[in-house]
């Protein structure tokens, strides 16, 4: 009987362990795998292109972390996304051409900002004040937010004519090539047209803003205030509300935040790929759900970190580019990533169930 | 109740003549009671006595329609169970309105969570003050939960409601009201919780429990307040009645 309880707390000990780091394990596991079946997978330069590609992933997939461990769902993301491309994409050609770049793109950053806030408000104020369940609301936002992006851009990508916007989107913040040596922040110079392949760029840019907001968004979830109070909202609503915690208000900010990553990471596509599509975040939803649901987060509420959903979005991105690498056909990411979150929600109930006594 | 006046102690809470409507149903029909220091009184009655909204009007849920409470001698009105909470008075439900996805320091400080600033930059949840300010208030309770930082959902419901009562007492109660502390509970959890509510009378703090439980109520009550229709029908120290006396006067046959 004695040993029976040993045991059981040993494989619910395990479980719970396994639940905390299958996903770094998987992650692993493919980057080992693919580095050994896949030619030129792990290259500084590939491992870079990974991170670059998933940029925009993970920051509206910081957003969409707070919002499920609130025991909400954004679905806007994506449109909000693509609405503030459209919006800063508009904004950034209205300004004289001889605007400096960082005036540029502030104002554009600044106007896709306020369009988001706009929304991320309507949700907040619906879901906080009216009652309204976060999946309706932001469903109805999801509409309006599309409507809106392709009303303003006619439905076609509104290509921006900025000079030096595709480098800042693209650039890097070290350069080294083997006969110029290195430089800092862009390419040494005098180099010919043909030298510049023998180029390779190390910290991209967009590499960048992604890690510093989220090293940010992990700071607040873990240690602030608002973060504790994030999860007491998620885990049980009521009890926050008995407790005194502004449920309310800080509803408002969680959904305020997720659409001001949205549209920072609109301005992030805008500068990469020189244009602001209405479109460009369609996929995003699911993609930014999946990778904080992989990364530990329960569509409950109460549970889920801004780390895990790195990891969530890793495992996504790595597998894409995995694929690519070994050639196989594209589509069967979509089977990949759809078998990795199954197994990510059977693991939270084993651990859910054995957790319980 | 005269023989406590006469000590000349103050009551902590007085509540006088308080009356509550519903509508044409009058559900609390001018009750007054007096909660002295260190006493622990059982409020009984049948289903619909008018026990859960006398408590609702000491707990600020709900406003009296007529009638007067006064915590420590000073009248006071709520408009909200925050502001009672603020005031010192101390509610525990049924369901302990815990978050259990989070561990038992965060839930007895939350809401109220100390912050310590990092790097003079911003405010942070100070962890290591809640972590030791929970093993003080619960040596004080002398309660033992083993790791603290495991999620409540983890816990038994001993152990919940331990957390629950530790919250309370942190916050420097002056008044403990606890609804049906034992509903849910086994027997030995039932027999933690009546210690409990014996440690809060060692420390003076006075706890008035809602209960069906006659074994509750004879466990843990010095006095009994009797309920029946909205009206106080009877209120008799629990070391002077049988169960028999208790059950005719909830029904009436007395």
């Amino acid at each position: 009987m004695r040993l029976q309880t040993v045991e059981l707390r040993s494989s619910r000990f395990w479980l719970d362990t396994l639940s905390k780091i299958w996903a770094w394990l998987f992650l692993l596991g493919m980057v080992a795998f693919f580095s050994v079946a896949g030619d030129g997978f792990l290259t500084p330069f590939n491992i870079q292109a990974i991170l670059a590609n998933m940029a925009i992933l993970m920051i509206i997939a910081i957003g969409q972390t707070y919002v499920i461990i609130s025991g909400g769902i954004d679905l806007s993301v994506g449109w909000v996304m693509g609405m503030a491309a459209v919006i800063s994409a508009t904004v950034m050609n209205r300004l004289p051409e001889s605007s400096p770049l960082w005036l540029v793109v502030l104002s554009g950053l600044f106007a896709g900002l306020l369009a988001a806030w706009i929304a991320g408000l309507v949700n907040g104020i619906l879901i906080a004040r009216l009652n309204v369940p976060p999946f309706i609301a932001t469903l109805g936002m999801f509409g309006i937010a599309r409507g809106i992006g392709f009303l303003l851009s006619g439905g076609m990508p509104v290509p921006i004519y900025v000079r030096g916007l595709g480098f800042l989107g693209n650039g890097f913040l070290l350069y080294h090539h083997p006969t110029a040596g290195w430089s800092f922040l862009s390419p040494p110079p005098g180099l010919a047209q043909a030298e510049l392949r023998n180029l390779t760029g190390y910290f991209p840019f967009v590499v960048i803003v992604m890690l510093v907001l989220l090293v940010i968004a992990h700071i607040i979830l873990s240690r602030t205030k608002f973060g504790l109070h994030t999860y007491a909202i998620g885990g049980n609503k009521e009890a926050a509300m008995r407790a005194g915690i502004p449920v309310a208000r800080r509803l408002v900010a969680i959904y305020l935040l997720s659409a001001t990553f949205a549209a920072i990471a609109g301005i992030v596509y805008n500068v990469r790929f020189t244009n602001g599509a209405a479109n460009a975040g369609e996929a995003m939803l699911l993609d930014t759900v999946a990778a904080v649901v992989i990364g530990g987060a329960s569509l409950f509420g109460g549970a889920g970190t801004v780390i895990g959903t790195l990891i969530g979005a890793l495992i996504i991105s790595v597998l894409a580019n995995g694929l690519v690498i070994l050639r196989v056909n594209p589509f069967w990411q979509f089977i990949a990533v759809g078998i990795v979150i199954i197994i990510a929600v059977l693991i939270d109930q084993a651990r859910e169930k054995f957790a319980q006594e | 109740m005269m023989e406590k006046q006469d000590t000349g102690v103050q009551p902590v809470l007085r509540a006088v003549n308080l009356t509550k409507r519903f509508g044409g149903l009058v559900a609390v029909n001018d009750v007054s009671l007096d909660i002295y220091p260190g006493e622990v009184v059982a409020l009984a009655g049948d289903n619909g006595a008018g026990k859960s909204t006398l408590i609702k009007m000491i707990s600020g849920v709900y406003r009296p329609d007529a009638g007067h409470i006064y915590l420590e001698g000073r009248e006071i009105t709520m408009a909200s169970p925050l502001e009672a909470r603020n005031l010192g008075i101390e509610t525990i439900y049924q369901d302990l309105a815990l978050c259990e996805n989070l561990d038992a320091t965060v839930n007895i400080f939350l809401g109220r969570e100390p912050t310590k600033r990092l790097f003079g930059l911003f405010k942070q949840v100070d962890r290591n003050l809640m972590l030791a300010e929970s093993n003080k208030v619960l040596d004080r309770l002398d309660i033992h939960i083993p790791n603290l930082r495991r999620p409540i959902r983890q816990m038994s419901g001993g152990q919940r409601q331990a957390v629950a009562i530790a919250r309370a007492v942190y916050w420097n109660a002056k008044l403990v009201i606890m609804d049906e502390p034992t509903a849910a509970l086994g027997v030995p959890e039932q027999r933690k919780v009546h210690e409990l509510i014996h440690t809060l009378k060692r420390q003076n703090v006075p706890v008035i429990i809602i209960s069906h439980n006659l074994q509750d109520i004879f466990a843990v009550a010095d006095r009994i307040v009797v309920m029946r229709r909205g009206y106080k029908v009877g209120d008799v120290l629990a070391s002077e009645v049988t169960d028999d006396d208790l059950v005719a006067m909830m029904v009436g046959s007395a």
